[in-house]
């Protein structure tokens, strides 16, 4: 059984990370583009009201504005939907923010088909890999609400952009308060020696549900929590990849240039082996319940458990 | 008391900015003739009369800010910066070399140079976002922000001046370098800006529109902006593109292309005798 706290949405850990970074720290600066209930960056207006600017409906104009608070000595935290932060505003994330390094937190919340019933313009399936071909970018993607408040707090104190990719839904609690979380190192969540699932977001979850449904079959699989997409870290993946001698990677995001491809993006310069991706194929995302799309969209537990058999079938003609 | 610009000195700068100018492109081989000459007067007007700034200690906070959203006039900053002594003139002519601090389009770093630009349309929000953090810091701060007509299609422009009237950002002051063209021809014909003044009040600014080659009216300008309070400011600067050399002015064949080594001469006989 995989222990859980409770079910919460990683933008409220977001959204407490931010009260309490707010209460800590008097240069943070919040921006938000007409989504200040939805992103929870009304619980930082309505105690800070004096660091909250409303942008309204002008992402490219928050993203400048936000460049140009940091470079007065602000840490700012744009908060918007994710498909709007790196769709519409990618330009000004290039060249405002990335290109210029300026400390800039741009937060992304409905994250991937989780958003559900609002249907593909909505839901992100593209934004880790639209941030994280950036030069200076850092993207983070936390799993649960817990580990997102944590990663508010460690943005703030890391210098430079960083896009943190929250959901809209409600996830199980999985991390515990004492669990460390550090930018660029990834958790191990569960020893095995068959096969690694890699996964990151709302996918840790399933990833881990995943790993308790092959135990029964005898496959022993090692799950990684990879929260930060980049910079990525390299040596657990690399272990992972020699003492398994198999790959699956899970994601609520595209598989073209996303966390999978990161990770293949190591293994294929290090230690090539078999490899499968979980995620969303080729396709815009649609309206429905997230449970119901995560279904659709082949993003279960199931769908994992049949990436890893034939991953390791992979491993095992090969060898 | 306001201190008196001297338009004499100003003119005399000016001119020296013109030959720095067409120099360094014809150097570098490339680069964007048109509108660095136009904005000569609205830069040396601002640098060298009104514009707080301490050029060896370029990150100093008592500095006024210099936004430059039209990135591409950026070797008329240059030689701005260069003449201020923010760096030495020799490196004016690494203009677009590789290892160069003068990149094509500015880069933070260049002392002085407070933005990297060059994709249009992104410097007023950026200035909103100095403006808003001054006033977080209780800093005294001006904010001057110097954009192109052409970059004026671009919707961010528009969203940014929302916001800086909707936060009475009084220490903003916008300027346009109104050379009446873009790379594809005429305003006009490209894509027509007019009423421009009318929009800007619109918008909730105060507009000042005057001569920009004018160095009297540009210095008027930035004292009466600095004057304004309850919202932002924006100098409309009529220009000519190419100013200063006649076989650049209004010739938008220059606008992206760098004089040859014979165009050079000519230009620099003809600056010479201004």
């Amino acid at each position: 059984m995989i222990q859980t706290y409770g079910s919460k949405p990683t933008r409220d850990g977001f959204g407490e990370g931010l009260v309490e970074l707010g209460t800590k720290r008097e240069d943070i600066v919040v921006l938000s583009a007409d989504l200040t209930e939805s992103t929870r960056a009304v619980w930082f207006k309505e105690k800070f009201p004096q660091r909250f600017f409303s942008m309204g409906v002008s992402e490219q104009d928050m993203m400048g504005t936000a460049a140009g608070l940091a470079l007065s000595g602000k840490v700012v935290f744009a908060c918007t939907f994710g498909a709007f932060a790196a769709g519409r505003a990618w330009d000004q994330v290039r060249v405002s923010l990335a290109y210029m390094k300026t400390n800039v937190k741009i937060v992304g919340t409905h994250g991937g088909i989780s958003v559900g019933e609002d249907g593909p313009t909505h839901q992100a399936n593209e934004e880790i890999a639209l941030m994280r071909i950036l030069p200076n970018m850092t993207v983070i993607v936390p799993c649960d609400a817990l580990e997102a408040k944590k990663a508010t707090i460690a943005s703030a104190s890391h210098e430079g952009p960083v896009y943190l990719r929250l959901g809209r839904s409600g996830v199980p609690l999985i991390t515990k308060e004492e669990d460390i979380f550090e930018i660029g190192r990834a958790n191990l969540l569960k020893g095995g020696k068959d096969v690694t699932i890699i996964a990151c977001g709302m996918e840790v979850y399933e990833a881990l549900c995943a790993a308790e449904a092959l135990k029964k079959e005898n496959i022993s699989a090692r799950v990684i929590n990879l929260h930060t997409i980049k910079p990525i870290d390299r040596d657990i993946i690399i272990k992972a990849a020699e003492e398994t001698g198999a790959i699956v990677t899970a994601e609520e995001h595209t598989i073209m240039g996303g966390m999978g491809s990161a990770v293949s993006e190591v293994l294929a310069q290090t230690f090539p082996v078999p490899m499968e991706f979980i995620g969303v194929q080729d396709r815009f995302g649609e309206s429905g319940d997230p449970k119901e799309l995560f279904k659709l969209f082949g993003l279960m537990p199931d769908d994992i458990v049949k990436a890893v058999k034939k991953a390791v079938s992979r491993k095992n003609a090969k060898n | 008391m306001t201190k008196q610009p001297n338009i004499n000195e100003l003119k005399r700068i000016a001119k020296e900015i013109r030959i720095e100018i067409v120099k360094m492109l014809n150097c570098a081989g490339s680069g964007h003739t048109g509108g660095s000459l136009s904005m000569v007067e609205l830069l040396v007007g601002l640098y060298f009369y009104k514009f707080r700034c301490e050029p060896d200690k370029p990150l100093c906070n008592t500095r006024d800010i210099f936004v430059l959203s039209k990135g591409h006039g950026c070797p008329a900053l240059y030689a701005v910066l260069a003449q201020m002594n923010f760096f030495n003139k020799e490196e004016l002519c690494t203009l677009r070399k590789i290892g160069t601090r003068l990149q094509g389009h500015p880069q933070r770093g260049l002392p002085g140079v407070e933005t990297s630009s060059g994709s249009l349309g992104q410097g007023l929000s950026i200035a909103n976002g100095f403006a808003l953090g001054a006033r977080l810091n209780k800093d005294p701060k001006r904010i001057y922000c110097l954009m192109g007509d052409g970059e004026l299609d671009e919707g961010q422009i528009w969203e940014a001046a929302l916001t800086s009237a909707h936060y009475k950002l009084d220490s903003v002051c916008g300027i346009i370098d109104y050379n009446k063209f873009q790379i594809d021809g005429k305003i006009q014909d490209v894509k027509g800006l007019e009423p421009l003044k009318a929009k800007w009040q619109a918008f909730g600014w105060e507009v000042f529109e005057i001569d920009g080659h004018n160095l009297k009216e540009v210095a008027d300008a930035y004292d009466k902006a600095e004057k304004v309070k309850g919202k932002p400011s924006m100098i409309l600067g009529h220009t000519v593109k190419g100013k200063g050399v006649s076989f650049f002015e209004n010739k938008n064949k220059y606008h992206g292309v760098a004089p040859n080594k014979e165009e050079l001469e000519r230009a620099l006989k003809e600056l010479e005798l201004q």
